[in-house]
Order: C-alpha cells, then structure tokens, then sequence
C-alpha cells in the first residue's frame, strides 16, 4: 500500500512539473510577491523594530503552501474529475483512498519545496533570519497548515462544475483572505471588522504560527497564539469532513 | 457454457430535478457467455449506456438482478476489478505523462498485470512509448485506453463505443485489436450504434431501443427477422412511371428527379423498366438497385420499435428517450 502511495505521489509531482501552468502558479508566483512587496515595504521597520520583510516572508510561505496544496489539489481534480481520469480509475482494483494519500503527499512534498525556497529568498534577498530553535513547531504547523488546506481543496471541487469554473471559484474564495490574513499586509490587530475577519478563517492563523520562525532573535520572541492552532485544527477537521462526504469521481455530465 | 453476465429484468428510473421521471431501462434481459464477444447495439438514448454503466458498476440499478463474473456490481469487492477492463466512451489520460508512464502507473494497480510490451504490441502503441499523451491523436488515444483496460489481464473487457470517431482505417485497426482479444479468449460487451461494427466482431447482437432489448441474434437473423425489401429507383425522365405495370406499383414513392419502388420481385420491375428502355431507345443510366443492409436492418428494427411505442403508449411521450 505504501509503495502505491508513493508511485501515485511521484506521478503526481511528475505531472506537476510537466504542466507550466501550475509550476507557474505554485512555484514562481509567490517568489513574484515576496520580491514585489519585499523591494515596496521589506525594508521598512515596525514599532518592534524588526523589518516588514520578517512578516512578508511567513506570508508569502502561506501563499506558497496555500497554492501548493488547496489550488493545485482542486484545480488538479477537476481536471482530472472532467477528463474521466478519476473515474478510468475507479475501474481499477485500486483503493481510491491510496490515490488520494498519494496526490496529498505529492502536495506536501511541494510545500517542502517551496518553505526551503521561500526562506532562501528571505535570507538572500532581505537578510530575513530562520530561528532554528523552532524549528520543531514550525514542522508542525506547516504540516497542520497542509493537511488543513489539502482537504478544502478536495472538498470545494464539490461546487466546482468545470474546469473553466475552477480558478474562478478557488480565486474568488482564496484571494480576498490574502488582505486579510497577514499574507501581503499586515492587518492592525487592535479591532475592527478587517483586523478580525481574517481570523475566523485558515489563512490567517496558519500565517501568524509561522511568525515566530522568522522574527529576529534581537527584538525578543513572539508567543504562538492558541486561538490560531485551534481555530486552523478546527477548519482540517471541517475539510476532511466535507471532502470525505462530498468529493465526487465521476465526470459533471455523468451524474443524474 | 459458463456466463461472464447474466442480467434480468434491469430497470433504472431515473428522477429529474423537476420531479420527473425518466424510464431509461425497463426490463432488459441480457447475458454474455465466456469467451464471447456480444454487440450491443442502440442509437443515442437508447439506453446503451446506463446499462453499461450498471454493469460495470458505476450506477446503481432500479430493480432486477444483475451478475458480473459471479458477483453483484452494485456490492462487488474491489478484487473484483482486478478481472475486469473497461473503456470509457470519454476518457484521457494525465496528457503530461507519456505512454509508458501511465501504463507503468495502471499496471501497479493490479495484481497480476500483463507485460507493457505486450500490450502496447498488441494495440500498436509500441512505437510511441515514449511520447507525452497530449501528443497522440485521437484513435491512438483510443488505443491507449484499450491498453490500459488490458494491463490488468482481464478476464471480461467492456468497450463503450471504441471506434467513435474514428475514420475509416483507424476504424479497421481497432477491429483488428478486437479479432486479438477474441483470441485471447477474452469475453467483450461492446457497445457501438455501427451495424457493420457489430457484425464484423460479434457472435451476436444486442438492439435495445426504448429501454428495451428489441432483437437478439446474429446480423443475419436480425435481417431476417425485419425481411427488408430491394430498393430500385431511377429517373422518371428516362423511363416513365407508367411503363412499371399496375400490380407491381404498390409501393412506389415519386419525387422529382427520381422514383423509388421498394419490391420483392426485383425481376419483374427490372423487367419492365428495361423492355421499355429498349423499346424507346432509352439508356436507362439512372437505375439503381439496392439491397439492403445492415444499417437499414438497424434503422428498420428501431424504427419500428419507435412506432409501436408511440402506438401502445399514447401519453408516453414525456417518459422515453433520454436514458444517456
């Protein structure tokens, strides 16, 4: 079963990396934003005195790990859904269970990828440090962050009809979070509506976990927020729920 | 012999979003013997492919009683895949892999997979095993997803419609690739809407029209069953309507330019047509004299279903068709 698991995995990253469109996406459009926003605000300093690039660079690994994981998942699927690939595949003898494992692994291996490449461009680029001491809850948050947005993006191919519809709806429902998760600006956390909102949703908390790795020793620590572990666990149990109950394997006009 | 399918009394009723419903199988027997090759054949609508599609196990079945290699599909263990091959009617492989990768891939479902030479060597894609999919074109797609539904070795091979677009010599290589599973002692539900596909692969043939099976038997049978008659036509320019004498015109048809008689007594038509050719110095080029085949055989048996349907269900009108 493992080695189905991991032949799935590799197919899928061999897929992955033939398809310009998704390496384009997950690979080379967060690099974009981190040199983007790094060279307008990086460089300037906070109250704490740490630079805006130690933020910028845990957002940024939030968007990588969101379109490693959520996009590339959902779009993948549908895809593959609407081409009769995933029904071709339950013809086999092959657990479909084992399938998915292996599209997810294939997913977390980019999230792997993309954290070394992300913290890289922060240290290179805008001398951004990577605080090794925690380095254990960082693997764990990101693994978290991972499981939490493979599963909705398993689940939301449910309301995706077609393939055309797919980076519309997985846009629609991602991009406006951006603004308000601490991805490509940081929201003032004292009140209102938008320092807020962001926080009853995934991107948000999985963004403020990441923070701590990044934060320069010399100005002092930053506490992992509970409510953050707590309300990102919440929303991977709500995905696997929702994607075991209503992921679908048969083609749009297939069904009656 | 042994049966590969046995299905009796299958109905599916489908129910529309409005409330309707939609009879798209009612009460179709069928079985497949091992080692046969059954044609399957109906125009769209028909029914063809929802049952299919209960066979394989992909939909579920209002009633009756349906067994696919000894087990229930709608409850079969996945082992039970591990003997059965199927070709969609839409279907593509990750365009990004090339041929051997994804033969590589579907092989390791299995548990006893056949050898990819082999099959590629039996589906002619030996020499493009290293191409992307997204390269190949459409009939050696076709043959892609044949060889995918062999890897695994599989006692019973479902065809959804496999020559569909094709053109001609693309057709006949798919035939070909049928021929070698017979041989194989593979079984074969094929479906297609070609007559002459079905007859040139099949031991025997299915027509279901309505929901329902209206003709079993070989190509043969089926045009006996359906007795069609010879067509003569030609121009009423060259020879007229009034040469062909009364008794022989019961079921001629005039149109502008050309005049067709449908007869069993092709002789006595002929006949006339050609005494008063000579008689009057005519040339008589347009005639034409054509027997019938097996697309008409089809054409007639549907045809007639369709008519007695219509006849014995006056109100049926909102409840057939549309079972695909």
């Amino acid at each position: 079963m493992l080695a189905q698991i991991l032949s799935a995995a590799r197919f899928s990253l061999l897929t992955f990396r033939r398809n310009p469109a998704a390496t384009f996406f997950t690979v080379v459009f967060p690099l974009l934003f981190l040199v983007i926003f790094g060279f307008i605000f990086g460089n300037e300093t906070l109250d704490s005195g740490a630079k805006v690039a130690t933020f910028q660079v845990p957002g940024i690994l939030t968007l990588a790990i969101v379109s490693a994981t959520f996009f590339n998942l959902a779009m993948g699927m549908v895809v593959r859904r609407e081409s009769g690939q995933l029904k071709r595949l339950r013809a086999t003898p092959l657990r479909p269970i084992v399938w998915i494992a292996g599209q997810v692994l294939g997913s977390f291996v980019l999230v792997a990828f993309m954290t070394v490449v992300v913290t890289l461009g922060g240290r290179v680029l805008f001398d951004v440090a990577f605080n090794v001491s925690t380095l254990g809850q960082f693997v764990l948050f990101i693994l978290l962050g991972s499981a939490t947005f493979c599963a909705l993006g398993l689940a939301i191919t449910a309301v995706i009809p077609n393939i055309d519809a797919a980076p519309a709806i997985t846009n629609l429902v991602v991009f406006p979070l951006y603004f308000v998760s601490d991805v490509f600006l940081l929201t003032d956390d004292t009140g209102g509506f938008i320092g807020n909102v962001g926080d009853f949703f995934p991107v948000k908390p999985l963004a403020n976990l990441l923070q701590p790795t990044y934060f320069p020793s010399e100005f002092g620590t930053l506490d992992i927020e509970m409510r953050s572990i707590v309300t990102l666990a919440i929303w991977c149990v709500i995905g696997i729920a929702l994607a075991s109950r209503f992921f679908r394997w048969m083609p749009q006009q297939d069904r009656r | 012999m042994a049966r590969a399918i046995d299905v009796r009394g299958l109905t599916k009723t489908y129910t529309l979003r409005s409330g309707d419903t939609i009879e798209a199988v009612r009460g179709v027997d069928l079985h497949v013997d091992e080692g046969e090759i059954l044609a399957f054949l109906g125009s769209n609508g028909a029914g063809k492919t929802t049952t299919i599609e209960i066979l394989e196990g992909f939909r579920d079945r209002t009633g009756g009683d349906v067994t696919v290699l000894g087990q229930d599909p709608a409850t079969a263990p996945l082992s039970w895949r591990e003997d059965i091959g199927v070709v969609l009617q839409e279907s593509e492989p990750s365009p990004e892999l090339t041929v051997e990768e994804v033969m590589t891939q579907y092989a390791s479902y299995y548990r006893a997979p056949r050898s990819i030479d082999e099959i590629l060597e039996l589906v002619g894609l030996a020499d493009h095993r290293m191409q992307r999919n997204k390269v190949l074109s459409g009939g050696q797609k076709r043959r892609l997803d044949l060889a995918l539904a062999l890897i695994g070795d599989p006692k019973l091979v479902f065809l959804d419609e496999p020559t569909t677009g094709f053109d001609p010599s693309a057709r006949r290589d798919a035939w070909g690739m049928i021929e070698r599973l017979r041989e194989l002692g593979t079984t074969v539900l094929l479906t297609t809407h070609y007559m002459d596909e079905a007859e040139q692969l099949s031991d025997r043939i299915v027509v279901i029209s309505g929901g329902r099976i209206i003709a079993e038997g070989t190509a043969d049978a089926l045009a006996d069953q359906v007795q069609l008659k010879t067509r003569v036509s030609w121009d009423p320019g060259e020879v007229p309507v009034s040469a062909v004498p009364d008794v022989l015109r019961s079921d001629l048809e005039e149109g502008d330019d050309v005049v067709r008689i449908e007869t069993d007594d092709v002789t006595a038509i002929v006949h006339a047509l050609s005494s008063w050719a000579a008689d009057n110095g005519s040339a008589l080029r347009s005639l034409g004299v054509v027997r019938p085949n097996l697309e008409d055989t089809f054409l007639r048996l549907t045809d007639t279903d369709e008519a007695d349907d219509r006849g014995n269900q006056p109100d049926s009108s909102s409840s057939t068709g549309g079972g695909e």
